[in-house]
């Protein structure tokens, strides 16, 4: 079920989460996506000396994004490595460590780079735990900065998330903000299965306030979030497209619509029964996400909503995506990403949809 | 290490592979990869290996080794009954990656379980092993280049068989030697005649236990089929096959061994290869419930919903 935003037992978990350090429970901090990324996994290795950092320029460069910043020094080159420039053997050499007892926590620096490892991800780490009927786990979390919206060069701005979906053996997950990316990385990292962590870089700076030492609370696998509240259709987001969807709202509000925003973030599994609760007040659904539109995970998405909330559903669910083409320069790129305007044009058409 | 021991291996090696031809051919078995005239290459390899520490990662031609370092055999070969794809013996108790049908991608695998060995100290050493065909692949090189960076304890362990399935080395290997190529990442590379099992033995003996990443290219040859499905008279001559059969690695080793040796080692064999047909007949399917048993460690909830449908069709 979706979790809501107004959690009950706060206090309780703050006050079981005391323990780090001893210390009384710190105030929360404003970090960035990228700072709060980093604390998971620095907590992550304080946390279970078996966890291992590795992937190229990860070490004394802190990573292309500085996500492992500082983490070479507090934890040695031991387990903080930087590799050889090739993918297929990062993720292979994952598979081998995880096989010797390890907890890998490799890096790919771009989207695009996955795919000379995708030998490695699909027959390989997907599938060694069936493989070996469960006599081998797979704890990997693949940690790939992803989407677009920083004006990259080509290869560095793929949205895989369906990809990886379709294939059995494999979570993917995706933050939309600095707590989330918290959260779901020490959940990924403490996952037994393999986890493609989806890091939105366009979101790297953004900032938000949170206490990472408070919450005992994980984001469990299947599991989404209701960002805001609304009555009148439900936008279906995840990664960066979950603010975008939020400042629409926003506007939409102002015209006295009351859009629902839900932070998909489980992309494998996915929470179907949150959707079917929030679609089944809203009735309208809209989902977005930058990837092309032709068997999209919106399209995964849309059949889920659909088997579930035929019956009260008052218009067809729609879908406002990047385009069936090559993720384009920087030039053409707020052409190619849902933007605001076309998020609206959706929520419009669901809105005024009539039968007959 | 007891050439007796060895030449037994060997030949229970020798006769499963004839009796799982001869299934295949009976129908009881789907298909099957014949590793026939490379037992001294697996066995002496696999034979080298301490098991309370070193750990292989085979490809699907590697029965030899499987029977050097005890592994189940009903269990490895059920892979070819089509009962698992990974077999059913439990790998990590062999030491035995599970079987993996991937040209070249496991040689990576090797790699990174040994950083893990290097990392805990326990000065274990990994064995991956590979064809000529797969030395063709990117992510050899890619797994020679880490162990050769990171200085880790692998012995890339090449069977050239002379073919890839129909393309022979001379058309595969660039260079003509995959050992050789070891010197390009800074490691060491040697070259054994992969049917002198003694000889392959103190290869991998050393290398495993120089704690350094080492290639060994064991020249061998595939004397049967790359599978049952193949046909190599479409490809290669007789005379070829003739030649090396002259060099038959348990011909070698059994020319060294009394007739009283050569006899018990055939008595264990046949008993073992009839035990292993036996388990075999009697293994049976799987539940269908495993069907989706393994995927994650705990089914997600549409497994479940999936695995419920199933049932409710059933």
């Amino acid at each position: 079920m979706a979790e809501r935003t107004a959690r009950s037992g706060r206090d309780e978990e703050a006050a079981a989460s005391a323990d780090r350090m001893g210390a009384e429970p710190r105030k929360a901090t404003v970090f960035s996506l990228q700072q709060a990324l980093n604390l998971a996994l620095q907590h992550a290795c304080e946390d279970d000396d078996r966890v291992l950092i590795f992937g190229e320029d990860v070490g004394e460069l802190g990573g292309v994004f500085r996500v492992t910043d500082g983490l070479r020094t507090k934890f040695g080159t031991d387990r903080v490595f930087d590799t050889p420039l090739a993918e297929s053997a990062i993720m292979g050499m994952a598979v081998g460590l995880a096989l010797a007892g390890w907890r890998p926590v490799p890096e790919l620096q771009f989207d695009g780079f996955s795919y000379p490892a995708i030998d490695q991800i699909v027959n390989q780490v997907a599938r060694m735990h069936y493989r070996s009927r469960g006599t081998v786990a797979m704890p990997i979390t693949l940690r790939l900065p992803s989407f677009g919206g920083i004006r990259a060069p080509e290869h560095h701005s793929e949205s895989l998330e369906t990809l990886f979906a379709h294939v059995p053996g494999l979570k993917v997950v995706s933050p939309s903000s600095p707590a989330e990316g918290y959260h779901l990385l020490r959940q990924s990292i403490a996952d037994p299965d393999p986890v493609i962590f989806m890091e939105p870089k366009s979101r790297y700076w953004h900032r938000e306030s949170f206490d990472p030492e408070a919450p005992a609370k994980t984001l469990p696998a299947g599991t989404s979030r209701i960002v805001r509240p609304g009555k009148h259709a439900t936008l279906v987001a995840w990664g960066a497209m979950v603010a975008r969807c939020v400042e629409t709202a926003e506007l939409a509000a102002e015209d006295g619509v009351e859009l629902e925003v839900l932070d998909l973030r489980w992309l494998k599994p996915i929470d179907a029964d949150g959707l079917a609760e929030s679609v089944g007040r809203t009735r309208r659904a809209v989902i977005v996400h930058e990837a092309p539109l032709t068997a999209g995970l919106g399209a995964e998405v849309a059949a889920l909503i659909t088997e579930r909330c035929f019956g009260t559903l008052r218009a067809p669910v729609q879908r406002v995506t990047g385009f069936d083409v090559p993720y384009p320069s920087g030039a053409l790129e707020d052409e190619y990403l849902p933007s605001i305007d076309r998020i609206l044009t959706g929520v419009q058409t669901v809105l005024e949809y009539r039968r007959g | 290490m007891d050439l007796r021991r060895l030449y037994r291996d060997m030949l229970v090696a020798r006769r499963i592979d004839e009796e799982a031809i001869a299934m295949q051919r009976q129908g009881a078995l789907p298909s099957y990869a014949p590793s026939k005239g490379q037992e001294a290459a697996q066995v002496g390899s696999a034979a080298a290996l301490d098991l309370s520490r070193d750990f292989a990662f085979p490809t699907y031609r590697d029965l030899g080794a499987a029977v050097a370092m005890g592994v189940d055999l009903v269990g490895y070969l059920s892979t070819h009954l089509g009962t698992w794809h990974g077999g059913l013996y439990d790998p990590v108790a062999s030491r035995f990656a599970p079987f993996n049908a991937v040209v070249g991608g496991p040689v990576t695998h090797a790699v990174g379980w040994a950083m893990g060995a290097k990392l805990d100290g326990t000065g274990g050493a990994a064995i991956t092993y590979f064809g000529d065909g797969a030395s063709s692949q990117g992510d050899v090189h890619e797994a020679m280049n880490f162990a050769g960076v990171y200085r880790l304890p692998v012995v890339f362990f090449c069977q050239n068989n002379g073919w890839a399935i129909s393309v022979p080395t001379a058309r595969q290997v660039a260079g003509g030697s995959v050992a050789k190529r070891a010197e390009g990442y800074g490691i060491e590379g040697v070259r054994v005649d992969g049917n002198d099992v003694r000889a392959v033995y103190e290869a991998t003996r050393q290398a495993l236990r120089s704690g350094q990443p080492v290639v060994i290219e064991a020249m061998t040859y595939r004397m049967g089929p790359h599978s049952t499905s193949d046909d190599p008279g479409r490809y290669r001559t007789l005379d070829e096959e003739r030649a090396w059969a002259e060099r038959d690695p348990l011909l070698k080793a059994a020319a060294e061994l009394s007739r009283d040796e050569l006899d018990e080692a055939e008595a264990h064999a046949k008993e073992v290869t009839r035990q292993v047909r036996e388990g075999l007949l009697a293994l049976g399917d799987r539940p269908g419930e495993e069907l989706f048993d393994f995927v994650y460690r705990e089914p997600t909830k549409a497994l479940l919903e999936q695995k419920e449908a199933w049932r409710a069709n059933g």
